[in-house]
């Protein structure tokens, strides 16, 4: 069984991030490392590969300066290989390029049997790359999985949804995203890093995809403005005068919680 | 309390320009450890600590191991998880020689490793911790059948290692051991004695445990001439490998401490049932010798604990003093609380520690590096000069980074204020648990007799000469920088009195013994000092101090030289006095 993982590589979200003020975006210049979004597709690959005897996680990328340490340590938990798109003409890129130019990496790898991608990326959140890129792909698309399965040469997904969930049959090849916290991933081993390192990563332009790097132009979206995050506000002491239950029956009611 | 973070940036940093990684990766023997392999290893490890190891360190504060009526011994119960996937990691195993499963990685990047475990959960770190020195006794005497059967499962962590030389009697003083073992005639000994001390001596975190004990066999000479090293395994190993018939060695109780509650000492009993089955390693009456080989690394692993709990406390201060609002600190617009970061005394207690971090990273890392350097030069007088510098760097590393750890994480908890004294905030446990350090594993008492009798003397005072002489270069580097020249006079100055303190030494050593070691702790705190702001020094003079990183360096190291170095010199007095004053007071009067 082959599997294809998306995964994003995005700056620190433990460290402070900055926008770019022109953009409105966040700057993406330093270092970069797995979105945790991305490392439940990546276990979940794994796991389906194991259980299907054999076969191979490839994974595909696209990120500015060639940068591959996200992918490496994706690479470390167990993928094989990795297609990392990293194109200057890519900066600004909309939702609809990015999925372009991942289901091009996807054909480059030859198609998989299944491709999976996390719901949303931790540091943009637009949240439709995946089902943008099944389309592309012509492939059926299945969105929140919280668990994925192969029985008889289909698809058996458990599909988040608000009040439980669907149980999900679907044709393979299919694009599939995964809901984050479903798996737990791996942490890569020592073994599984230095054999990361001499795994291959294929360095491609959008040219080689041949997709047009349309950038900041021909974006479909675009961020209008920014506005800083309201500071936490004390919240508030409720002494305990043996009514205090109502008063948090009456605060829960208030947040439309119960 | 704030979450566990690796300092990455930091290592990478002691790695590479302070203790010289590309320079040990440039020797045949660690050529496959290239710095970006090293760094790439180094981060995935770091976050491995950060999330899997560091939630578990307030179990082991409030949890604690415990003994149970059956003589087992639990640690809690997140302690077992988070060590079977660090034994899954493989990380524990990277210095060690390939031919067992090991990696052969310089030792320096073993700590590495080992300072994010520590700081991750102290406590438990020491299990992997006393593995580590049972896996270098063995590999360095063990025979080639007891390499083989017990090695590969040490080095992945399935199996632990202890180290047994204490007994009531036999402290600091290991001549004094009493336990027996008598041959069996099959080729194995039957051990009987009592030890105490015994640092995860029963637990429940790995399947089988390798005990190396000291003990006297029939007729051997009265101290320590007469000690041998005997292999004794809780489960008996059978032909296949598989674990056998349990040895005649129980836990019979635990200690109650003032910290490291997560970390179970124990008495041990052998052979109750008649004798433990035990196999002597290396030859009869070497077991000082060979119970050294795993000191000595051992020792610096402690220096190293030092460090990683004072990283540990201090990351907690430095997120309460960017958070806890009280006064209103200079500059602030009236009527609003400052964080109490913005106040100059509270940046003293933080610059303090993160001075002494810097200054404790630098000495561990290269004392690390030396030992590689010895290991890998082919030179057999290179080997040896590696190899001085790195027994000399031994007891400053272990006696200055542990009671300097005393000093930072009390800083940290003053930062803390009164939340300080209390548990909930987390940052009181690092305080106790960094109180067994200058204890264990050879008092500082011992580390500094060790200084100014075994190492003092290599070359007459010559290998300390060499390492100050290589700090004037720093001193006189320092005094062409902008910004420097306070920090080179002072390094100047106190390399000086090193020299005249280090003369000094060599001069009374054979006429006044009880002088010298009534000198030797204030002489350590002196030179171990100075050899930190030598590092620091050099250090700051290869940083790029345009960038944030390299910025913060300069600072933290022009900070230690101003304000940290000269304090020491003022120990001079107390390196030249006589023992006189120390014997003033007969010893009933007190």
């Amino acid at each position: 069984m082959k599997v294809i993982v998306c995964v994003k590589q995005i700056p620190d979200p433990a460290l402070p991030g900055e926008l770019d003020s022109a953009t409105n975006t966040l700057k993406r210049d330093g270092k970069l490392i797995l979105d945790e979004s991305d490392s439940y597709g990546v276990e979940m690959a794994l796991q389906l590969v194991d259980a299907a005897g054999g076969g191979e996680v490839a994974l595909v990328s696209m990120a500015p300066n060639g940068e591959v340490s996200g992918l490496r340590t994706a690479l470390a938990m167990g993928a094989a290989q990795g297609v990392l798109v990293s194109d200057p003409g890519l900066a600004g890129s909309d939702a609809l390029t990015t999925a372009k130019v991942l289901a091009a990496a996807v054909q480059r790898l030859g198609g998989a049997d299944l491709v999976l991608a996390g719901t949303e990326s931790s540091d943009g959140y637009t949240g439709t790359v995946p089902e943008q890129m099944a389309e592309v792909l012509g492939l059926p698309s299945v969105t929140f999985a919280k668990s994925v399965a192969v029985e008889g040469g289909s698809l058996k997904v458990n599909r988040q949804t608000e009040a439980g969930y669907d149980e999900v049959t679907c044709p393979l090849p299919a694009v599939v995203s995964v809901t984050a916290g479903v798996v737990e991933p791996r942490y890569p081993s020592f073994k599984g890093i230095m054999a990361a390192k001499s795994k291959p990563v294929d360095t491609v332009t959008a040219a080689d995809l041949g997709v047009t790097a349309t950038g900041w132009d021909a974006a479909g979206q675009q961020i209008t403005s920014v506005t800083q995050a309201p500071t936490r506000e004390a919240g508030e002491v409720i002494e305990d005068d043996g009514e205090a239950h109502v008063k948090i029956v009456e605060f829960l009611e208030g947040l439309k919680v119960i | 309390m704030a979450d566990y973070r690796a300092p990455i940036a930091d290592i990478s940093h002691a790695l590479t320009t302070v203790a010289g990684l590309d320079m040990i990766a440039s020797t045949d023997r660690f050529g496959h450890a290239d710095t970006e392999t090293v760094l790439g290893v180094i981060e995935e490890v770091g976050r491995f600590m950060t999330e899997v190891i560091a939630p578990t360190n307030r179990d082991g504060d409030n949890i604690r191991a415990q003994w149970h009526d059956d003589a087992s011994v639990t640690v809690p119960e997140s302690f077992g998880s988070a060590y079977r996937q660090y034994v899954e990691s493989g990380f524990g195993a990277m210095p060690f020689d390939p031919e067992y499963g090991g990696a052969g990685f310089p030792w320096v990047t073993a700590l590495a490793v080992q300072e994010m475990l520590n700081s991750a959960n102290m406590a438990m770190a020491l299990c992997p911790l006393l593995t580590q020195g049972a896996i270098d006794a063995l590999e360095a005497h063990g025979s080639l059948e007891q390499q083989q059967t017990y090695l590969p499962k040490m080095l992945t962590g399935e199996w632990a290692g202890t180290m047994n030389l204490s007994e009531p009697q036999a402290g600091s003083d290991v001549g004094a051991v009493r336990t027996k073992a008598e041959p069996a005639g099959d080729g194995s000994w039957r051990i009987t004695g009592t030890k105490i001390w015994i640092t995860f001596g029963e637990h429940d975190m790995t399947e089988n445990i390798v005990h190396l004990v000291l003990a006297r066999t029939p007729g051997a000479p009265p101290g320590t001439k007469g000690i041998s090293m005997f292999l004794v395994p809780k489960f008996l190993v059978n032909e296949d490998g598989s674990l056998g018939e349990r040895n005649d060695v129980i836990c019979v109780s635990i200690e109650h401490k003032l910290g490291i509650h997560g970390s179970p000492t124990c008495v041990m009993a052998y052979g109750e049932q008649g004798g433990a089955i035990g196999w002597l390693v290396g030859e009869e009456n070497e077991g000082m010798k060979n119970m050294f080989t795993m000191m000595n690394n051992a020792r610096l692993s402690v220096g190293l604990q030092g460090l990683a709990i004072a990283e540990r406390a201090y990351q907690d201060a430095v997120a309460y003093a960017l958070e806890r609002r009280q006064g209103r600190a200079i500059g602030a617009p009236a009527g609003e609380q400052s964080p109490i970061v913005e106040h100059p005394d509270v940046r003293r207690l933080l610059m303090f520690q993160r001075a002494w971090i810097d200054a404790m990273r630098a000495l561990t890392y290269t004392n690390a590096a030396f030992l590689d350097m010895a290991k890998a030069a082919t030179d057999p007088d290179d080997a040896k000069r590696w190899r001085e510098k790195a027994d000399l760097y031994i007891p400053l590393s272990k006696s200055l980074c542990t009671d300097v750890a005393q000093e930072t994480t009390s800083a940290a908890v003053q930062i803390f204020g009164g939340m300080g004294y209390v548990e909930e905030t987390g940052v009181a446990q690092h305080y106790r648990d960094a109180r067994i350090l200058p204890i264990y594993e050879g008092t500082n008492g011992i580390q500094a007799a060790d200084l100014v009798g075994r190492k003092l003397s290599m070359r007459s005072g010559g290998v300390i000469a060499d390492e100050l002489d290589r700090f004037q270069s720093v001193a006189d580097g320092l005094a062409k920088r902008d910004g420097m020249a306070n920090f080179a006079a002072n390094l100047s100055s106190a390399i000086t009195t090193c020299r005249q303190a280090t003369d000094h030494l060599v001069t009374v050593a054979a006429s006044d013994p009880a002088s010298l070691l009534g000198a030797s702790s204030p002489y350590l705190r002196l030179l171990g000092t100075t050899v930190c702001a030598g590092l620091l020094g050099g250090a700051a003079l290869k940083v790029d101090a345009d960038t944030p990183f390299g910025a913060s360096k300069v600072a933290a190291a022009r900070f230690f030289g101003e304000q940290i170095l000269p304090a020491a010199e003022g120990l001079s007095g107390a390196v030249h006095a006589t023992s006189e004053d120390l014997f003033a007071i007969a010893a009933d009067a007190f």
